[in-house]
């Protein structure tokens, strides 16, 4: 039995990093957590992450669950929710927990508050803010009902420490011969890349549309990311150009990052764009509009050609 | 085949900062719209229904809905701050009353950001989703359907059964524009109003919002003239190098 229910992520049967932020949230809410876990063969996930102070983790280990399918997840994470008799299930916003979330809270007769970016208390109750109209909003809301569904920014929470005493891992049973089987893994694009990933990345380089094209984009862009052992980003036009992959997109609809340095090529600075980045430390703006609105919340900006100024700052970072 | 679309209106997010933004169509939504015009004029789909809820005044979205193409619209009279599951509860009696075969919707409304009735509706109904979807295409006689999914990882591809829920993202579409004769056409077509006791559905949100503030902002920085300058400050005074 736990109060609080986290939802982590795998990605091939690894923690996904960003997921354990979520254990934050919990341990401000306050009283015991367990975490869980879905997959196929997910022992050694369980493992790493005995220590972060879980009362348990659980585990829901089948073939069936080797692929995230909502309809077979959600079930399966609200049985466990129910058999904790859990007050709150939560995980880090990601593309998985609010494909696979909403969906459990329906199943639990239960409501929902996405992003969750800090804890408030009005009139001595608990109260969640979240953000609103692609981040230009901040709004505190309130839950009313036994158990809730959270997600939180991954961003907005530190990651927990692992210095805790081992907790036990516990099998999750479940009839996986009656979970729902209208939903069917096909394919998934699989890109090999040395670079980290864009939602855990220390420093990130992003180019907007006058990047022109994928091999100047690459070159600039993914140049720049590679001096400085970064992850590539970008806007939502370059991506529509056809310039970089989808999975690339930075803002409102794409990923939300929060690294130490954000350098921003080509990018004038839409809402959009802004809402996903605009808790970096450090944010870097070139561009040869010296009215782009991105340099209004740039740290540092320098207003001038990307062809002649992103190379020699790759030779003077390489120079360092 | 018959295709839902639930649509929601939002304040215009592409207004200019400081014009009182007039009500638009959520742009995900438009996506949804526009997809389902697409699967009829392929010859997949015979009738396109809309369903929004709110206050007479979304009638005008209804309408630009109508003049893009949809046979027939319902509003649901209701102008409450629902949340995301009582919205999801009522669509699923309006799905229930319509029976279509794809529910087709915007992954998020730009307003509320939340991305949750679509899913939420699946789970009520017990049908499969497919969530952030960048391409649909019918299989088995339209039985299947399989689906392209922007997720964190990339694109991935499922197929799943009808009936089912689909929920849209950016790439899957670019929508037209309304043209005048659309606009001719959709004054003579049908808006159904009911409300949520004629639907025999009774919800109240379990989530309110108790305040709305702008977040701190950031403040412009320092304008550099050179890349030196730049790689000094980012390694004497930032320290991230």
């Amino acid at each position: 039995m736990a109060e609080t229910l986290v939802l982590i992520e795998l990605d091939r049967q690894r923690v996904k990093r960003p997921s354990l932020h979520a254990i934050t949230l919990a341990q401000q809410l306050g009283g015991d957590y367990a975490l869980l876990i879905l997959g196929s063969g997910v022992a050694e996930a369980a493992n790493s992450i005995i220590s972060y102070g879980a009362a348990a983790v659980l585990v829901a280990d089948d073939p069936a669950l080797a692929e995230p399918l909502a309809d077979r997840y959600a079930s399966v994470i609200a049985q466990a929710t129910r058999q904790q008799g859990a007050k709150r299930l939560l995980a880090s916003s990601s593309t998985f927990s609010k494909d696979v979330l909403p969906r459990a809270a329906a199943l639990l007769d239960a409501p929902m508050v996405t992003d969750v970016l800090a804890l408030a208390k009005v009139d001595g109750a608990i109260a969640y803010q979240r953000p609103m109209n692609a981040g230009s909003k901040l709004a505190t809301v309130k839950v009313d009902g036994e158990l809730c569904v959270l997600t939180a920014r991954a961003t907005a929470f530190a990651m927990p420490s692992a210095n805790g005493a081992p907790c036990l891992i516990a099998t999750f049973a479940f009839d996986a011969a009656s979970l729902p089987n209208e939903m069917q893994f096909v394919s998934r694009e699989l890109r090999a890349s040395d670079r980290p990933d864009l939602a855990e990345a220390r420093v990130v380089v992003s180019g907007g549309r006058p990047l022109k094209d994928s091999e100047t984009f690459e070159r600039l862009v993914g140049g720049l990311a590679d001096a400085l052992g970064g992850a590539v980003g970008a806007t939502r036009a370059a991506v529509d150009a056809g310039m970089a992959p989808n999975d690339y997109q930075v803002g409102q609809t794409g990923k939300v990052v929060a690294p130490e340095l954000y350098i921003a090529l080509g990018i004038s600075g839409a809402i959009q764009h802004l809402a996903g980045i605009k808790d970096s430390r450090i944010i870097v703006a070139i561009n040869k509009d010296a009215d782009a609105p991105i340099f209004q919340m740039a740290t540092y900006g320098l207003v001038g050609d990307l062809h002649q100024i992103v190379p020699q700052l790759i030779a003077a970072i390489q120079k360092t | 085949m018959k295709i839902l679309v639930p649509f929601k209106s939002v304040p215009d997010p592409y207004a200019g900062a400081g014009a009182a933004a007039k009500s638009v169509i959520n742009p995900f939504d438009e996506i949804a719209i526009e997809e389902a015009l697409r699967i009829r004029e392929r010859g997949e789909a015979t009738e396109i229904v809309g369903v929004t809820i709110g206050a007479p005044a979304v009638d005008e979205q209804i309408r630009s809905a109508l003049a893009m193409g949809v046979d027939r619209a319902i509003r649901i009279d209701d102008s409450r701050a629902l949340d995301p599951y009582a919205i999801s509860r009522i669509l699923r009696t309006l799905v229930e009353r319509e029976a279509p075969q794809v529910v087709l919707m915007g992954k998020q409304a730009v307003d509320d950001d939340s991305n949750q009735v679509g899913q939420m509706l699946a789970g009520l109904l017990g049908w499969p989703q497919a969530t952030f979807v960048s391409k649909i295409e019918f299989l088995d006689n339209k039985t299947r359907a399989q689906c392209s999914r922007e997720t964190d990882g990339g694109i991935e591809v499922i197929a799943i059964s009808l009936p089912a829920i689909i929920t849209t993202d950016l790439r899957l579409n670019e929508p037209r524009y309304v043209s005048l004769p659309g606009l001719m056409k959709a004054r003579k077509k049908p808006i159904e109003v009911i409300n949520c006791e004629q639907l025999g559905v009774n919800v109240h949100p379990l989530t309110t919002t108790l305040s709305v503030a702008s977040p701190p902002r950031r403040t412009a920085g320092t304008r550099l003239e050179s890349v030196e300058e730049l790689v000094t400050r980012l390694k004497q005074e930032a320290k991230v190098l």
